[in-house]
């Protein structure tokens, strides 16, 4: 097959000799980029690692840019978020693109998650790159929170709250620890002081380390693909896997249309919806925390809401809170709760397909019903959703075993 | 197959995509940039303040603040006056030439609009320091005209501001745009263009 | 291989079908907020684009509403440069609380005064639009009926039980409300339903007249809520169609260097 030298790096001469008989710089280089090969029949759900990382970017520079305005006490908080959206020239947009982002973040997270679970990409040799990545889901589940208090509205005050409360049914340090996490008897200008410090130092520090390492564990073994099959078991006399193709400049240059694409979507969301009809920035925050009165009606962000239904679906402090970490917890095992020969849901058999997609349903269903007041008609809902939501991992061993699988071919599937 | 690819095409696109790129990253980073900027509560708490002189006598000064800088409003006396030119040949920039330190109707001898008031930014020009009043002639040095003494690093001031040479500041103490609203008032920081 | 390449079709189009639902529930998200809290809203039907509007909406806040109530973020400056009006316009015809344009719009009403006088401070009004809907405060402002229980002598059908009194009374005149019970269920429950108004005393303006007022008044609530708005709009725009440009090229760069891969 054609294959055209890359160019970036290949002469070396004065400066770059200089630099790199110091640094491996050209060598890091083709390690990641110009002779890191990737197969060559990514779909579009192999887009959105490269997506958070670039919304994780958003994120960092907005939030410096926000950082440079924003109080973190109780009695300013509120009032310098809307410095930011009115005094401060363009802080409107910083402000949305933030928020926005925030929303995009899990959006994009998710989409990556199922990916994994679409083509088997937690599978053997990537049990930790999978592990490494539910690790980022968890502390960015955390900054997320951490961040919603910032703004010192009615739901940030109300919805730190509730959760924060949750640590309470811990069996006999609850409420001790839900002491240390306040940092006072409520929740106050301490609890809003240490969560900024959480939100911008110590949990984006945890996240970009961990994107790192993940990055790393991912270019050591090598990027899965929807065959779900390893291409470097057929690699040319040059040594270069037959199907892969060098990151860059094809990946890059795909991946550069789908950002793109990426930000028409996100910007058409901050310039003409930053609301999002009251999701990405809700309604009740615009009222600034009000500890006499909670709101009519309260309901985490969206992106917590599956968790948060399955939490309310038990009329138990405790064992709502243990089946809600349960759910977080499981994805962990997946390498090893599934049991099928193949990754790809391609050459899976029809009950992984069933199972996958109960599961699907029964996520969207959750966050559905995490949104909605706790009526009875939604708690049983949310008892049913559970119930498959936890099947599906805790009866994977069963049915991933006995699903008829098809043969695997060799070479990746591609037509171009 | 390698013959096929049009590489002035490839190079063309390429080049295409980075000179868009770099378009949209600068247009991008224009709000963040701009976001720095005073913002409308920083224009607000910096806006012109007024200053009655009423009770200001001859030769007294009074120390007023103006978007969080310290200004000096000094009524000089027609002793004051006189002796504004008399170590004329000591100063640095006596004609005012600097265009930056001063709005242009306070380019002249006694630097400001009308010459029994001076209006003046109490920050050295070297670092910033509050250079200190030293009104009275002799007081700093045998020959001294009276001006004002920088603290800091020793640097020298007529009475009108102006930096003496040989000293470390560079150019004279800076005029702020002000204007008379009546014979006893000024407001610092807004003039009408030319006084 | 046929086989795969028809999942990944089907994949696809599971993609897209996924990608409509998100767009279906985000949009029937909007109506989300007028759901809440019971009453039915009536439409304000007012328009944030319309100058005109909001300059008799700032006109009637200021007159009717900024005694009380304070809009603590918005500069008299900034909505004179929205609203096209000149600062001295603003200054001269608008501004009662404050001695320069750059100040927010504060009310003189002392915070002991106001507990005094009606049990709490009357809430600021920067947000309110956008925390409530517009279409609560358009309903709120014309939902003043007679309550001879009440202390203000007024109660209101959208917020019942508030502390404010009709300051409008003498625009709208006094109505009363209608409401009826009807039986929910067997068990002898009713629920008590709201059955339109009735005017009992005429006031200086029309029922329609008195309608545009408060709509005014509800449009500069909603655009002091979010003053950005229109410049958000517009920039937004400027920055798709570069988006979309920049597409077009990478996606021209995108196929020239996968000539090679094909």
């Amino acid at each position: 097959m054609a294959r055209v030298e890359a160019e970036v790096g290949v002469e070396k001469s004065g400066i770059m000799k200089w630099i790199d008989d110091r640094f491996p710089f050209t060598e890091t280089l083709k390690l990641h980029a110009t002779e890191y090969y990737a197969s060559k029949n990514f779909n579009i759900w192999y887009i959105f690692g490269v997506l958070a990382t670039v919304v994780l970017v958003l994120q960092i520079v907005t939030g410096i840019f926000l950082t440079m305005n924003y109080k973190p006490a109780a009695a300013d908080a509120f009032a310098s978020v809307e410095y930011i959206m009115r005094d401060v020239e363009w802080g409107w947009l910083i402000r949305y693109m933030h928020s926005t982002g925030a929303s995009f973040f899990f959006i994009i997270v998710y989409l990556h998650m199922f990916r994994g679970l679409l083509y088997g990409s937690y599978k053997k040799p990537r049990e930790l790159i999978w592990i490494i990545g539910m690790l980022i889901f968890l502390v960015l589940m955390a900054e997320a929170f951490a961040g919603y208090l910032l703004p010192w509205g009615q739901m940030s005050y109300w919805g730190a709250q509730v959760i924060i409360s949750l640590f309470g049914a811990i069996p006999f340090v609850g409420e001790a620890l839900v002491e240390l996490i306040r940092g006072d008897y409520s929740i106050s200008d301490i609890t809003l002081n240490r969560f900024f410090a959480l939100h911008v130092i110590v949990l984006p520090l945890a996240l970009i380390a961990l994107v790192f390492v993940h990055i790393v564990a991912l270019h050591h073994v090598g990027s899965n693909n929807p065959d779900g099959i390893e291409i470097k078991d057929h690699k040319g006399p040059d040594g270069i896997p037959l199907d892969g193709i060098a990151f860059h400049p094809y990946h890059t240059t795909k991946d550069l249309v789908y950002i793109i694409a990426f930000l028409i979507v996100f910007s058409f969301v901050v310039f003409f919806a930053p609301d999002m009809g009251g999701y990405f920035l809700e309604h009740a925050n615009f009222e600034p925390a009000n500890t006499m009165a909670t709101p009519e009606h309260i309901a985490p962000v969206w992106y917590f809401t599956p968790f948060y239904a399955i939490l309310r679906a038990v009329p138990s402090k405790f064992w709502g809170m243990f089946l809600m970490v349960l759910a977080v917890a499981l994805p962990f095992a997946l390498p090893w709760l599934d049991r099928s020969r193949v990754k790809s849901i391609r050459y899976r058999g029809w009950i992984y397909r069933l199972a996958l997609t109960l599961f699907v349903i029964s996520f969207i269903a959750l966050g559905y019903l995490g949104l909605k007041p706790a009526d009875t008609v939604y708690v049983y809902l949310a008892q049913f959703f559970s119930v498959i939501y936890f099947s599906f991992f805790l009866l994977m061993p069963y049915y991933s075993s006995i699903d008829k699988t098809k043969p695997v071919p060799d070479r990746v599937v591609y037509h171009g | 197959m390698t013959d096929d690819v049009d590489r002035n095409r490839r190079h063309f696109l390429t080049l295409a995509t980075a000179v868009t790129g770099v378009v949209g990253i600068a247009a991008a980073s224009v709000p963040f940039l701009a976001s720095l900027q005073p913002s409308a509560r920083a224009q607000a708490l910096g806006a012109p303040v007024e200053v009655p002189l009423g009770s200001l006598d001859p030769g007294e000064m009074v120390r007023v603040m103006w978007r969080g800088k310290l200004v000096y409003v000094l009524r000089r006396d027609p002793t004051m006056l006189e002796r504004l030119n008399a170590a004329r040949e000591l100063l640095k920039d006596p004609d005012s030439l600097v265009v930056e330190q001063q709005p242009a109707y306070a380019a002249n001898d006694h630097r400001s609009v009308k010459p029994e008031y001076l209006v003046i930014e109490g920050a050295c020009t070297h670092l910033g320091c509050a250079p200190l009043p030293q009104f009275a002639a002799g007081s700093l040095e045998a020959d001294w005209q009276g001006g004002f003494f920088c603290p800091c690093h020793g640097s020298k001031f007529d009475l009108s501001g102006r930096v003496y040479d040989g000293v470390p500041a560079p150019t004279n103490l800076r005029v702020p745009p002000y204007r008379f609203v009546r014979d006893d008032l000024i407001m610092i920081g807004v003039d009408s263009g030319a006084a | 291989m046929d086989n795969g390449n028809k999942k990944r079709h089907s994949f696809g189009s599971g993609f897209r079908t996924f990608a409509a639902a998100a767009l279906v529930i985000c949009i029937s998200s909007t109506s989300a907020l007028a759901s809440e809290g019971g009453a039915e809203l009536e439409h304000t039907g007012n328009d944030v684009d319309n100058i005109q509007s909001l300059q008799r909406g700032a006109r009637n806040f200021m007159n009717y509403c900024s005694g009380c109530h304070s809009a603590q973020y918005v500069r008299y400056n900034s909505v004179a440069r929205d609203l096209e009006l000149t600062e001295d316009q603003i200054a001269n015809n608008l501004m009662f609380n404050a001695d320069n344009t750059f100040e927010t719009i504060v009310s003189s009403m002392r915070i002991e005064d106001a507990r005094r006088w009606f049990g709490q401070q009357p809430p600021d009004m920067s947000l309110i639009a956008r925390a409530k809907g517009t279409d609560y405060v358009y309903n709120f402002l014309k939902g003043f009926y007679i309550d001879p229980d009440s202390p203000t002598g007024v109660d209101n059908r959208v917020l019942e039980g508030t502390s404010m009194p009709h300051v409008l009374w003498q625009l709208q005149g006094y109505q009363h409300a209608n409401f009826v019970e009807t039986p929910v269920g067997d068990e002898g429950i009713t629920k008590t339903e709201f059955a339109g108004f009735e005017y009992l005393t005429e006031g200086t303006m029309s029922a329609e007249d008195f309608d545009g007022f408060v709509r005014d008044t509800a449009n500069f609530l909603e655009y002091i809520a979010e003053p950005e708005r229109s410049t958000r709009r517009k920039v937004g725009v400027w920055v798709i169609i570069f988006l979309f440009v920049f597409l077009a090229i990478a996606i021209m760069l995108k196929k020239e260097y996968w000539k090679d891969v094909n």
